[in-house]
């Protein structure tokens, strides 16, 4: 019977159907939906990067031990496209595990439809809020962090640090209101100005006027790519930095953005669950095999790309690289039994992270280029605040 | 009041930037009749190379110049190889021709520089800021680009109205053939001419790389604005384009600034913001839509 059905399915395949026939000595096969072009491009690839890392120190082509098949291809930052090449990857190339997602609207089009048809999706960086409240999915793991997360801890850490008056910015589009939700979860302060852009804006000149004349004590923006380093540089030119301290998450202050930002993003505050400072030992070994490597300091999306890849590899270990039951594949999963390198992790009943997170600053490295330094933990075991929506 | 005149500046500066570009835009529009997209292209490339250069050298004067020439010759080049044949076309060839260049440029831009933004510095003679108004303390290189954008405007009036070669443009642009009659070179004359929007394109480009992320894809969101300054202006006409600009970036300025503020009249502060926001990012196109209903041509009429 076993013969008869690897015999057909062998058939199948040459007849070009694309029917996947799994077999032990076959690597199993990693799909990576992600972007590598447009402005947003060098997030994918920098998450590429680092979960290929984690595969060539095991030699190439393995994870946990486990022969695996990497197959990358580029969304173009584009829903429609994202959803038909991961349907393809699941139709013709038979992937049962996918990743890769980037930007939120592109995951949205992408992941629930992934996970109802069977196959687990680990996002190493988008995360939004539908997919860890109300359309949870046993399915679907966030390796990275929600989505609104690393805005509430820098909520937390102004008014913690005693900013009474503080103005908000942030594009005119969901990622954007999400962010600046998510700063309110836990700052109390007086919000003396909150101003919604338009996604792609190149200059600021009139935010910046209504920020000098409503004078706050601090400045928390969210603005992705191109617009953060526009704002900010434009910012430092009216020479109001000094006077008006700016604070984000790390993705206006990633390495990649520090460079392009130049000079004016000294001394800037960013909340992130990793740093290249960061003190463990699986973190001092990625830091150090990352810039052997690449020749460049890992950002924070490196690390999520080299994380998400560890945490495969450790279910696909515990399981020994038998996919024929999920339900065992996702329990090795859910117990997240690997070193990450930002410390303690571990998955939360929506299988999002429990993790730190800590504040950082931007100072200039020891090779004279602008990086971020560790400066202290603000939230320890932050949990979303959409776990309680999600009933798994 | 001193709010609204600062506002008021501001909306002027973003006027004079989206002059840069499209008054090259309109002129070869008034004078070869051609739709081309690939402008905010040249922008881009004008940014990257003077951003190099910059990095090199260290002097942004010698950026200006590398940035303007870079965009000047592969204007001109662009024009040779591809543009030429498109003059006798329908505008929808035109659009479909020139915007695959945008796509060209895009790609070969992130195969020569990679993906990651580039930054440039503010060059240190002019990172200081004026107090034009009390407690408003302006940032010098913002008045710069205000100074070179009227600079290259009266330039441009200059060159078209007073100059021999400037007749020969408005001869060929109101009747081609009669002046390749006359003796003119024209197929050098719109190299020439193409080559002189290039070089403006690229000038705003250098020009607002201090204050921009220097990225591929860069020069379709002035691409749009430049659209609408030059539809509102009229089409081909560079003092509509004066016009136009200025009026655009001062209708955009206010609109962002006063629309959320209007809102929180009569709704609870997060709802008018991002009404208010929604609605400013409208606010040009509806100055476009009232001008196009009252003189469907734009503003001025070319060569009036």
């Amino acid at each position: 019977m076993n013969r008869l059905t690897r015999s057909l399915g062998t058939m199948a395949v040459t007849l070009g159907l694309g029917v996947a026939t799994a077999t032990a000595a076959e690597p199993v096969k990693i799909g990576m939906v992600t972007t590598l072009s447009t402005g947003g491009g060098y997030l994918g690839e920098e998450v590429r990067d680092g979960f290929r890392l984690a595969m060539q120190q095991e030699g190439g082509d393995t994870l946990g031990g486990v022969p695996v098949e990497l197959i990358v291809e580029d969304d173009g930052r584009n829903p429609g496209q994202g959803r038909q090449i991961a349907q393809r990857m699941m139709q013709s190339e038979g992937v049962q595990i996918m990743t890769g997602s980037i930007f939120s609207n592109v995951a949205m089009a992408v992941i629930p439809q992934v996970v109802r048809e069977g196959v687990v999706f680990i996002s190493p960086n988008a995360g939004p809020s539908q997919l860890a409240g109300a359309q949870c999915h046993e399915n679907y793991f966030n390796a990275a962090w929600q989505n609104n997360d690393l805005h509430s801890a820098m909520g937390k850490y102004l008014e913690d640090e005693g900013y009474d008056n503080v103005y908000l910015l942030a594009p005119n589009y969901p990622a954007g209101r999400d962010a600046l939700t998510g700063f309110k979860r836990y700052y109390e302060g007086n919000i003396v100005g909150e101003t919604y852009t338009q996604l792609g804006q190149s200059d600021f000149a009139a935010e910046i006027s209504s920020v000098r004349e409503a004078d706050p004590d601090a400045v928390f923006f969210f603005l992705p790519g191109g617009d953060g380093v526009n704002f900010v540089r434009q910012f430092d030119d009216a020479e109001l930095t000094d006077r008006f301290p700016l604070f984000g998450a790390a993705f206006s202050f990633d390495n990649t953005l520090v460079q392009a930002v130049g000079d004016a993003a000294r001394g800037a505050f960013n909340t992130s669950q990793w740093s290249a400072d960061l003190d463990n030992e699986a973190n001092r070994q990625f830091v150090a095999a990352y810039e052997e490597e690449y020749g460049s300091k890992p950002t924070l999306y490196a690390h999520q790309g080299y994380d998400t890849a560890r945490l495969i590899g450790s279910a696909l270990r515990a399981v020994d690289g038998d996919l024929s039951d999920m339900e065992a594949f996702r329990e090795a999963l859910r117990a997240a039994d690997f070193d990450s390198t930002r410390g303690d992790f571990r998955f939360n009943t929506n299988q999002h992270p429990i993790q730190d997170i800590y504040v950082r600053e931007v100072v200039e490295g020891d090779d004279g280029k602008l990086t971020n330094r560790l400066v202290a933990k603000v939230i320890e075991d932050h949990e979303d605040a959409f776990v309680g929506e999600c009933h798994l | 009041m001193l709010f609204f005149i600062e506002q008021l500046l501001n909306g002027f500066q973003l006027g004079v930037t989206l002059l840069l570009m499209a008054s090259g835009l309109t002129l070869i529009f008034g004078i070869m009749h051609l739709i081309n997209l690939a402008h905010g292209s040249l922008f881009m490339i004008g940014a990257f190379v003077g951003a190099t250069v910059m990095a090199y050298t260290g002097s942004f004067l010698l950026a200006l110049a590398g940035g303007v020439a870079a965009s000047g010759l592969v204007g001109m080049a662009l024009e040779y190889t591809v543009l030429r044949r498109l003059y006798y076309r329908e505008h929808l060839d035109q659009v479909l021709a020139t915007f695959g260049m945008i796509l060209f440029f895009n790609e070969l831009v992130q195969i020569v520089w990679g993906r990651r933004p580039l930054g440039v510095d503010t060059p240190s003679w002019l990172s200081f800021t004026v107090e034009i108004l009390p407690g408003v303390a302006y940032p010098a290189h913002r008045l710069a680009v205000i100074a070179v954008g009227l600079l290259v405007i009266v330039g441009l009036f200059f060159l078209i109205m007073r100059t021999r070669v400037g007749m020969w443009i408005r001869a060929g642009a109101s009747i081609r053939e009669m002046i390749g009659a006359l003796g003119v070179n024209i197929n050098l004359l719109y190299t020439l001419v193409f080559g002189l929007g290039a070089c403006l394109a690229g000038l705003a480009g250098v020009m607002a790389s201090p204050l921009m992320s220097v990225q591929a894809g860069m020069g379709e969101n002035i691409l749009i604005l430049t659209f609408v300054v030059i539809v509102i202006g009229g089409i081909g006409s560079l003092r509509g384009a004066v016009v136009g600009a200025v009026l655009v970036g001062v209708a955009d300025t206010l609109g962002r600034v006063y629309f959320p503020a209007l809102f929180r009249l009569w709704a609870d502060p997060a709802t008018a913001d991002a009404a208010g926001a929604s609605l400013a990012s409208m606010t040009i196109y509806l100055v476009m839509a009232v001008v196009l209903a009252v003189r469907p041509q734009g503003l001025f009429r070319a060569h009036a």
